[in-house]
């Protein structure tokens, strides 16, 4: 009965926990962003009315406004109508398309794009392909500009909605839809009055979701914006010549960006928030007519191919011989050799090592700050308490470009008095900048299963004599594990292959995979950037493996 | 297992403005079973979790043996607790859990897994050890909490509605059971639960909280028969409560009016009541009327509402003048709904109480 009000006897050892997990976020986090916003300021208004008067700034701010509008939009309308197809009917391939839907998740994000190069790029497989099927004597298309980010986005971030939307539907009470038809409402009426009406909440979750990651996606614009601008890619492009004050407005002209799209979808979310009583039972519809099951059959071959083909075109291309890929529409040599030399030449070899250890050393240091905070915020009851939940979820409110400009512009000498370290330009900054960025990520997880746990489990561990530590060893920590788990490995997953963060901060020393990729695109080495790739998503795969195994030993 | 003698000495917990436990002293004697009713808000959760350590009182003190513990945190206090939902640990099988209290006391895997048996023998779980938390039903699962509670010999027993989650046949058979091998163990007990049944079927002695404060501790016969105010009066048993007033001249009586007939009786007013000033109220309990027929000597009139069946009785409401509903048990099973009555007090002296402000 009084399940909310935990009263604990001795505050000074929740603050003992407490303060150094505050330190260090308000170090790691709000430091360098409170310094890039001090820094627009630095001449008064001055980089504030050079961002106003420039065309090209504020055109960037509107195209990427535009873009992550409309990558919302695109990823809605492939995200809901697949989550409702496979959520609520069986049909022959349904299994399968089940099975491939989230995979443009797994692909680290510039992986996605320059597959997509591969295949629709101008001297791709598909753009070629039809080129020479129709005989034309031009590219049928160019992928290049707004509507080529939008068509990437729309590929690697309807998953979000696909997988809110679904889980919506799980869960949700099938009773209410048949109640709903037993008052005589049409299938249309129960969809636009019922069904939709409670899936808000998840749509406007994962609305919200692509929102930020369109806002700060990097990759797509800076591969295939051929000469428009976007906030992010301007960043780099300011910081590299130098304008560092405008770097810093443009910084936070985005990450306003971000925090005005994060009250408007979760203000929708709010709005219609319901506790549903339901247990929600997966009922799907079979597919009856001959017709339709073909229809259905076709669709879903074609929509399991649209989503291999970037993998596989990946891997095929990392079989390519170097230099040889030119005019045909598939490449003509293949060899081993790529991978060979990744393991073999030290200088390849390099950022295969960085990237993993440094993914090791971000995740190791969020598991150990996230579950304290975690169980701060879930199991304490204490004044700072709200401070650490908005401390924990900021980072994912800022884009990396914003998170990786703060650190460079705070972390670039040493100097005691303002807490300032010497990290740019080390190998510590990329996991520093890892570290921030995966925050949210584990410590939401985490918190997820310290929610499921009853709290007065621990109370009645120490009502039985338990130590604080046995407590925690035996009952807390065994109660945080899933989330751990599956919070560790996203964490190790995003940081393993991460980009965004890294083109800002890296050095030559600790260049990650991902910069290595695109180094080797640059040279026209298409097949060393392929089998790179291959082996980014064979570390995911294989992570994810592990943490599965080791999770059900433990279980 | 020796128990031990636990007293709370004007102990009050306040959250904000809102005071949740106000100066309530009680004790439990050595080996007692003492119940704390009150209704869900009353401040009888935060009580048991004073008791128990996990809140700290503002003012006030909890003594063991005259020990004053207040400050002590519930690891130390060695003091069992069941908790509403169990708290059983879901990711340990059962006898880890029963065992944990031990773990926690240091004592070797060997033996306390052996004390765990020995533990859920006693509650009749002996073959359960190995089976997982989920797989349990309520009953089990109440069980195992009260054996993982019980194998550290606490000196005190704390028991928050250890029955609440039981459906009702079970929760009949483990009343009892319950108060059997509390007094078989002899451990002190202090369970708190928002259900009369239970505190009568368990508790030797029963105290009623209501919005903080302590209004009566008692046996169960005590707080029926002699209740010391109107919100014990309501609270425990079923009752017609009427205004009664003082009969000059005579001591121990008082009158009660229905419809313009008044009726004298002798009436016991608790000790509490001092001046003869205040509002007094009668407390008619449904065993303490009777139906008579209509014009019988002493008897007002009414027409009975409903009848209820209840084994070698019925229970009438009948339908007074004044717009009074009395409730009344009699053994006359025959009288039929909407037929005129008689009702009359078959047992006197009355339990009366002072008038409260609502």
């Amino acid at each position: 009965m009084n399940r909310g009000a935990r009263v604990i006897p001795r505050p000074q050892k929740t603050w003992l926990l407490a303060l150094p997990v505050l330190a260090i976020l308000l170090w790691s986090v709000v430091y360098p962003n409170a310094a890039v916003i001090a820094g627009s300021f630095e001449n008064g208004l001055g980089h504030w009315r050079e961002f106003a008067a420039s065309r090209s700034e504020r055109e960037a701010l509107t195209t990427t406004l535009i873009i992550s509008f409309a990558s919302v939009v695109a990823s809605l309308l492939i995200g809901v109508p697949l989550a409702f197809l496979l959520g609520r009917f069986e049909f022959p391939g349904r299994r399968i398309l089940r099975a491939v839907a989230t995979l443009p998740a797994a692909l680290p994000p510039l992986v996605g794009v320059i597959a997509f190069l591969f295949l629709y790029g101008e001297s791709g497989l598909v753009t070629r392909g039809i080129q020479r099927s129709l005989g034309l004597l031009e590219a049928p298309w160019r992928l290049t500009g707004v509507w080529a980010i939008i068509f990437v986005h729309a590929y690697t971030m309807y998953v979000y909605v696909f997988l809110f939307v679904s889980a919506g539907l799980e869960r949700f009470d099938t009773t209410l839809e048949e109640a709903a038809a037993g008052l005589g409402a049409s299938s249309w009426q129960r969809l636009r009055r019922v069904t939709l009406p409670l899936l808000m909440p998840a749509i406007a979750g994962s609305m919200l979701l692509v929102f930020m990651t369109a806002l700060g996606s990097f990759s797509a614009p800076y591969v295939f914006g051929g000469g428009i601008r976007v906030l992010s890619t301007q960043i780099v492009a300011s910081k590299i010549n130098g304008e560092l004050g405008l770097a810093y407005v443009e910084t936070t002209v985005l990450a306003i960006s971000a925090v005005a799209g994060l009250a408007l979808f979760r203000w929708l979310e709010r709005k219609r928030k319901y506790t549903s009583a339901g247990k929600g039972s997966a009922t799907r519809r079979v597919i009856q007519s001959r017709r339709a099951k073909v229809m259905a059959l076709t669709l879903a071959v074609i929509t399991v191919l649209i989503l291999v083909l970037p993998h596989l075109m990946v891997v095929l291309v990392s079989f390519a011989r170097d230099g040889t890929w030119t005019t045909q529409v598939i490449p003509p040599e293949y060899t081993l050799e790529n991978y060979r030399r990744l393991f073999s030449e030290p200088q390849l070899w390099r950022p295969i090592a960085n990237s993993v250890s440094m993914a090791l050393i971000a995740t190791a240091a969020n598991v150990v700050v996230c579950f304290v905070a975690a169980y701060l915020i879930v199991l304490r009851e204490f004044s700072g308490r709200r401070l650490l939940e908005i401390l924990v979820a900021l980072p994912w409110a800022i884009p990396a470009t914003a998170i990786a400009l703060g650190l460079a512009a705070t972390f670039n000498q040493n100097d005691l008095a303002t807490a300032r370290l010497l990290i740019v330009g080390t190998f510590w900054i990329l996991p520093l900048a890892y570290f921030i960025r995966d925050i949210p990520l584990v410590a939401t997880a985490v918190e997820g299963s310290l929610r499921q746990m009853d709290p007065s489990l621990e109370d009645a561990a120490r009502g039985l004599g338990a130590s604080w530590w046995l407590t925690m060893r035996r009952v807390v920590l065994p109660a945080a594990r899933p989330g751990l788990v599956a919070g560790a490995l996203l964490a190790a997953v995003t940081a393993v292959g991460e980009f965004v963060a890294s083109v800002v901060l890296y050095t030559h020393a600790n260049r990650p995979i991902s910069i290595e990729i695109l180094a080797q695109l640059r040279a026209l080495a298409f097949g060393t950037a392929a089998a790179y790739s291959v082996l980014l998503i064979l570390l995911v795969l294989v992570m994810t493996l592990t943490a599965r195994t080791l999770e059900e030993r433990i279980a | 297992m020796t128990a031990g003698a636990l007293a709370l000495e004007g102990v009050t917990r306040r959250f904000g403005d809102h005071t949740a436990v106000d100066d309530v002293s009680l004790d439990i004697a050595a080996g007692e079973l003492l119940a704390l009713i009150g209704a869900s808000g009353s401040g009888k959760t935060t009580t048991l979790r004073i008791v128990a350590g996990y809140e700290v009182p503002d003012a006030g003190r909890v003594v063991l043996d005259g020990r004053d513990i207040t400050a002590l945190p519930p690891q130390k206090r060695g003091f069992g607790m069941v908790f509403q939902h169990y708290a059983l640990f879901p990711h340990m099988p059962v006898e880890d859990n029963v065992a944990f209290g031990l773990e926690a006391r240091g004592i070797p895997k060997a033996k306390r897994l052996d004390r765990a048996r020995k533990a859920l023998e006693s509650v009749g779980l002996g073959s359960a050890g190995k089976r997982g938390i989920q797989s349990l039903s309520g009953g089990e699962q109440q069980r195992v909490a009260l054996a993982r509670a019980l194998v550290i010999e606490p000196q005190v027993l704390l028991l928050d509605e250890p029955l609440s989650n039981l459906d009702p046949t079970l929760r009949q058979t483990t009343r009892d059971d319950l108060r059997a091998m509390l007094h078989r163990v002899g451990v002190s007990a202090l369970f708190v639960t928002h259900d009369q049944e239970d505190a009568f079927a368990i508790a030797d002695r029963i105290a009623v909280i209501r919005r903080g404060k302590l209004l009566q501790v008692g046996t169960p016969e005590e707080l029926y028969d002699r209740p010391a105010s109107l919100g014990v009066a309501r609270f425990i048993g079923r009752s017609t409560i009427l205004p009664a007033e003082p009969v000059t001249g005579g001591e121990g009586r008082a009158a009660v009016t229905i419809g313009g007939i008044k009726r004298e009786f002798s009436v016991m007013r608790p000790p509490s009541a001092k001046s003869t000033s205040r509002e007094l109220r009668v407390v008619l309990r449904p065993d303490a009327l009777d139906l008579l027929p209509v014009g019988a000597d002493g008897a007002w009139t009414g027409e009975v509402a409903t009848r209820r069946f209840a084994g070698g009785n019925a229970v009438y409401r009948v339908k007074m003048a004044d717009n009074i509903m009395m409730e009344v048990e009699s053994r006359a099973m025959s009288v039929r709904e909407g037929e005129k009555v008689g009702v009359g007090v078959s047992r006197e002296p009355l339990p009366v109480v002072e008038a409260e402000a609502e």
